[in-house]
């Protein structure tokens, strides 16, 4: 493409994407916080909660790109990533509470006392200090989705197959969370956050901050992403994704790469849950759920997959759809997101960024994992 | 003893079965160092299988199978054994379609193959170079910013030829390469096959006597699994049994 | 079976079936009499009407006998007549002593108590043991058999001599005697004779014989204590036998549910490679067309109500069908290759369907009625089974069956089978493979509707019906093995036993969780599951 030394290689898509998230998070704060309520610039904080959510989900968007768009993992399991990074930021909000819970317990979090629990399980032990949490945040996600990883890529575990234990192992994880002995809470979950570095989770300036902090982590997000797709790795990804077995008789150690990028958008996905949950406000184990995880992999599908840019819009464009049908219409958006999905997969492969920019398009590639070549393969067999 | 030591790929006894049908069966086969060697035989004869066994894919009941006399590729994965000097072409081309041409042959090139040797990849000035005179080679230097999945059959072709070319190794396996091509792309594959064969040695599963003729090298004639005939083009095609073979019985 | 009902009905209502025996009514009113001397009789008199209660060997009295026994026969002052009054808060609950019938609250002041003494107490335990033990009807003598053998009344033992010589049906025979060793063991008899006893409580060989020899063994001493111990750790492998079967019935029932849940995607995945994550609503579909018709049928004809599933079976499988041919017709066919799209495209279609059952029926759970050939339970050795399962796995196995029987026999098989192993070569011998596709598809979408008619009877009828199966059934499909049947059987019954078997040690959750991590895992060694077809066409 000969887009000449556009901004670090980003492409014209990807400056304009980054541009405006600057601006929005600029912007968005100092609307809601310097702009007097009476003023029609006033952006209110419930509008700010909301895209913060968005915004989230616009990076847990980017994750499944990364492994769907890129390398043909479809991954129906990304939402537990994203709950674990949030579970492992709430569980420092619960400590944050100290004694101000309903028993004014200072050792042990509400739900332990309920539960007659004398000492906080090990497992809880660290997670006073923010620093450790935010460790665990990419750290929890991130060793669950090697060890899984590994095993899976090894064994070659592809396509549906693949599809479908991700989704197994995320809905395992909910039946396992939802249990009280686990220690998380039960059924229900993690609430009730107080502060965070001594700042209450409730002013309108500390809503602000997260809002930019999420703009913030989805920019980063995205150059990551960006860096690790124009690399050559990228290509060899996007190389495994059309050709699996190509690619290894050419000597790549393909289940090598899938894993890094595998863990990589783990991470990412449990950075975009950790900054969800004090948002929200609580994390429970339905964050989990199977249909959570395929709702996101439509976002990116909507949004144009394997574009980076577009997975974001995604997610963005369908939550504002949610959120204005669930209002207006709460009967019929299970209708339209089921709607989504068909038309989507019949009539926009490529999503809204294949419509918007057709000169991207590219020539019919193969998205799936790799039958085309498996059949070929076979047919040669023959 | 000898013939083994002095071999670059040695096969000895492979047996393949799916399913209680003997794909492979007891075939032997040695390929000497600069060789070229074509392997013909009707359909199911076992060329495909042979293929998938050299190279990985699939791991043989019994037999063994080494490379340059030591490297037991029964216990190497595709790409180790990748690694190790062999390149494949498929029948069917299977290039990269939605990389360009150039990436095509970058990801062909040959160096390191590790995950973060990759993530921090930069081409060198030799690289380049190298990667010209392969373009040149297979005559696609004008497309080369052109996507794979936009080239001719035949071109596709060449392009795998290439990437096998840039990827340098010991051995390559081609596949039917003139499968689908124009009679002056057959002849010039050929001069190109006996071009690399100056520098690697070669094993061409051919189909097409004419181009199996071209290349005027030493035959091998596979049939149910195992080897019928062996020798230059005119010594197998008088052989009684591959004339019942190919001719019906 | 006529035995055991008699017996269950002289259990529930003793009263009642003697009222109704012509003998016994005519003995009644003398019997009222009697009971009513009691009121004003010395304890000499009171004495003499217990045995001539006693030798009249009519059952009639027993409930007034025990009440007196028990100190709850009581004077009403008002009318003088005598009641069965037991304490009720402040006040008393008063109920005749022949029939039983509830006469009410009384005031403690307004009673007067019929006194008793020890003396008494005994000969009152007496005449019920002979009443009851020796009664004429079987099903009275074989309760008060399994009542002494609970309370183990030393008193007992020469009654039961007497009902075991006079008595003719074997089963009660052996409950006798079991009731008097259990009996003798709480005497000082000679160590032989309990000896002798242990062994006759050991054949019993359950729960409550492991309890009486637990007391034996802790009380006793020398050889029956020896003996009765060895008799528990016999009973108690006895036990743990029943009990690991009963936990494979458990674990066959549900993977008999599990097998219906996934042999029509055994079908379309297995046969076809259609990822149909919609399934699980061709299930819900089948569900709430057998609650239709049996709405329909509460309100027109409620006499078909006992085969309304079996109306229902046809109409599921004609209407999920449908919706099946529909669904491969308009979406899936042009996505056949792409499976991951055909994924996303059919998971956005359940959540359709989903929400269009929760429009029309609500959201809540619709009540499906069980017919009466499906209800109740039996004993089969230590093991109690009811209906309701033994129909499903009868019913899972048929439909296996029939599903086998089309594929390998029947026309249409073959042609299926001839399109899924080389379309083009079956498409040039003239099948028409669409329409092939399309009635596969039906086919598999058609017997999860016939599913959800048998899960309509174990499960809620709700619209989340569907999504609560689809994992377990896309587990037992990829364990099975993929485009093999027989796999999916083997998957689905391996997976429900497994499952029962952990879950008394790890708990139904856990339980669940360990079996799809071992599932994950066992994808990992076999990522094409247990019996997976091998060949050069599914080596790559």
């Amino acid at each position: 493409m000969p887009l000449g030394p556009m901004f670090l290689g980003l492409g014209r898509t990807g400056v304009v994407f980054l541009a405006a998230l600057a601006v929005a998070a600029v912007a968005v704060p100092v609307l809601n916080l310097a702009v007097p309520p009476q003023s029609a610039w006033h952006v209110p904080t419930t509008t700010v909660v909301l895209f913060g959510k968005y915004l989230c989900y616009a990076l847990l968007a980017l994750s499944i790109d990364l492994v769907w768009g890129y390398c043909g993992i479809l991954s129906l399991g990304h939402g537990a990533f994203f709950a674990l990074g949030g579970y492992a930021i709430g569980m420092h909000l619960m400590r944050e509470i100290g004694s101000r819970g309903v028993y004014g317990n200072p050792e042990l979090p509400d739900f332990m006392v309920f539960l007659n629990w004398k000492e906080l399980p090990w497992y809880w032990y660290g997670f006073d200090h923010l620093w450790f949490a935010v460790l665990m945040v990419l750290l929890v996600p991130g060793l669950l989705a090697f060890v899984f990883g590994a095993f899976a890529f090894r064994s070659r575990v592809t396509g549906v197959y693949l599809s479908i234990i991700t989704q197994a192992m995320t809905f395992a994880l909910m039946l396992a969370f939802f249990r009280n002995d686990m220690g998380f809470g039960g059924n229900n979950g993690l609430t009730d956050f107080k502060d965070v570095l001594g700042i209450d989770l409730q002013k309108d300036s500390t809503r602000a901050g997260l809002f930019a902090l999420s703009a913030l982590a989805l920019g980063a997000g995205f150059l990551v992403c960006r860096a690790i797709v124009s690399s050559k790795l990228g290509k060899v990804l996007v190389a495994v994704r059309d050709a699996e077995s190509r690619t290894r008789f050419i000597g790549y150690r393909v289940e090598h790469y899938k894993l890094f990028v595998f863990t990589v958008s783990a991470m990412m996905a449990g950075v975009a849950g950790a900054l969800y949950v004090p948002q929200v406000g609580i994390i429970n184990p339905s964050e989990f759920a199977p249909a959570n995880s395929i709702e996101a992999v439509i976002w990116v599908a909507v949004g144009g997959r394997g574009t980076l840019v577009g997975a974001a819009l995604g997610a963005v464009v369908v939550n504002i759809g949610k959120s204005w049908f669930t209002g207006a219409l709460p009967e019929l958006w299970l209708f339209a997101l089921g709607g989504l999905f068909v038309f989507v997969t019949l009539f926009l492969p490529k999503g809204l960024l294949g419509v918007l920019r057709p000169r991207a398009a590219k020539p019919a590639p193969a998205l799936d994992d790799e039958p085309a070549v498996r059949v070929s393969e076979q047919r040669a067999a023959e | 003893m000898t013939e083994l030591a002095n071999s670059l790929l040695y096969l000895d006894g492979v047996t393949v079965s799916f399913d209680g049908f003997r794909a492979l069966n007891n075939l032997s086969l040695v390929v000497g160092h600069g060789e070229m060697r074509a392997i013909i035989g009707p359909n199911g004869a076992g060329k495909t299988t042979m293929m998938d066994v050299i190279t990985g894919k699939t791991r043989p009941d019994k037999g063994d199978v080494l490379f340059h006399g030591a490297h037991d590729l029964t216990r190497l994965d595709e790409a180790a054994i990748a690694e190790l000097g062999i390149g494949r072409k498929f029948q069917r081309p299977t290039v990269f379609e939605s990389h360009t041409v150039l990436d095509n042959i970058v990801l062909a090139l040959e160096g390191p193959r590790g995950v973060f040797s990759s993530l921090f990849a930069r081409l060198t000035g030799p690289q380049r170079d190298r990667i010209d005179e392969v373009l040149d080679t297979i005559r696609l230097g004008e497309r080369r910013n052109e996507l794979a999945g936009s080239l001719s059959h035949g071109q596709k072709q060449w392009l795998e030829i290439g990437m096998l070319l840039a990827q340098d190794p010991a051995l390559l396996l081609v596949d039917e390469p003139a499968a689908g091509m124009t009679d002056a792309e057959t002849a010039e594959t050929a001069v190109l096959l006996r071009r690399i064969a100056e520098t690697h040695s070669v094993v061409v599963v051919e189909h097409d006597m004419t181009f199996v003729r071209d290349l005027g090298v030493r035959v091998t004639v596979l049939h149910e699994g195992s080897v019928l005939a062996e020798g230059s083009l005119d010594q197998v095609s008088a052989d009684e049994r591959v004339i019942e073979v190919y001719l019906g019985r | 079976m006529s035995f055991w009902t008699n017996a269950r009905r002289a259990v529930l209502a003793v009263s009642v079936l003697l009222a109704l025996q012509a003998a016994a009514l005519a003995d009644v009113n003398t019997i009222r009499a009697r009971v009513e001397a009691l009121a004003t009789a010395d304890f000499a008199a009171k004495e003499a009407i217990v045995s001539e209660l006693a030798a009249m060997g009519d059952a009639t009295a027993v409930p007034a006998l025990r009440a007196f026994g028990d100190g709850d026969l009581q004077l009403r002052k008002s009318d003088g007549k005598v009641v069965i009054a037991v304490r009720d808060g402040k006040l008393y609950r008063a109920s005749d002593p022949i029939t039983g019938e509830d006469l009410g609250e009384v005031d403690r002041k307004l009673l007067d108590k019929i006194r008793v003494n020890n003396n008494l107490r005994r000969a009152v335990r007496a005449a019920i043991g002979s009443l009851t033990l020796l009664s004429k009807d079987p099903g009275v003598r074989r309760q008060a058999a399994e009542s002494v053998l609970k309370s183990r009344d030393p008193g007992a033992i020469d009654t039961l001599d007497e009902a075991i010589a006079a008595e003719t049906v074997p089963a009660i025979r052996r409950l006798l005697e079991q009731a008097k060793a259990a009996a003798v063991l709480q005497t000082d008899r000679p160590e032989a004779e309990k000896l002798a006893a242990v062994r006759v409580i050991a054949e019993r060989g359950d729960q409550e014989a492991k309890d009486i020899l637990a007391a034996v063994a802790a009380s006793a001493e020398g050889d029956v204590k020896t003996a009765a111990a060895k008799a528990i750790a016999l009973i108690e492998q006895t036990l743990a036998m029943w009990a690991a079967v009963q936990n494979v019935w458990y674990g066959l029932s549900l993977g008999s549910v599990l097998l219906l849940a996934a042999i029509g995607l055994a079908i379309t995945f297995g046969v076809m490679g259609v990822i149909n994550m919609a399934h699980g609503e061709m299930v819900m579909i089948g569900a709430y067309v057998t609650f239709m018709v049996q709405e329909l049928i509460r309100t027109s004809a409620p006499w078909l109500f006992d085969v309304s599933l079996v109306i229902a079976l046809p109409l599921a499988f004609l209407t999920a069908g449908a919706v099946g041919v529909a669904i491969e017709r308009g979406i899936i066919r042009w996505l056949y290759g792409r499976p991951l799209e055909t994924l996303l495209a059919t998971w956005g279609l359940s959540l359709i369907l989903q929400q269009a059952v929760r429009s029309l029926f609500g959201p809540t759970n619709r009540e499906v009625g069980a017919p009466s050939w499906m209800s109740g339970a039996f004993d089969l050795g230590g093991l109690t089974l009811t209906y309701g399962r033994v129909w499903i796995i009868v019913f899972a196995i048929a439909v296996f069956a029939l599903l086998v029987v089309v594929l390998k026999r029947t026309a249409f098989g073959l042609q299926m089978r001839a399109v899924t192993q080389n379309r083009r070569m079956a498409s040039s011998m003239g099948i028409r493979t669409t329409w092939v596709d399309a009635l596969t598809f039906g086919l598999g979408s058609g017997v999860a509707g016939v599913a959800g008619v048998a899960l309509s009877q174990i499960d809620n009828v709700s619209p989340n019906l569907g999504q609560s199966y689809i994992i377990d059934s896309f587990m037992v499909v990829v364990f099975g093995g993929v485009g093999n049947l027989w796999g999916t059987l083997v998957g689905a019954l391996t997976l429900g036993v497994v499952n029962k078997f952990l879950e008394p040690y790890a708990g139904a959750v856990l339980g669940k969780i360990l079996v799809l991590v071992f599932i994950i895992l066992f994808i990992q060694k076999r990522p094409r599951g247990m019996f997976a077809l091998k060949g050069r066409a599914v080596e790559s």
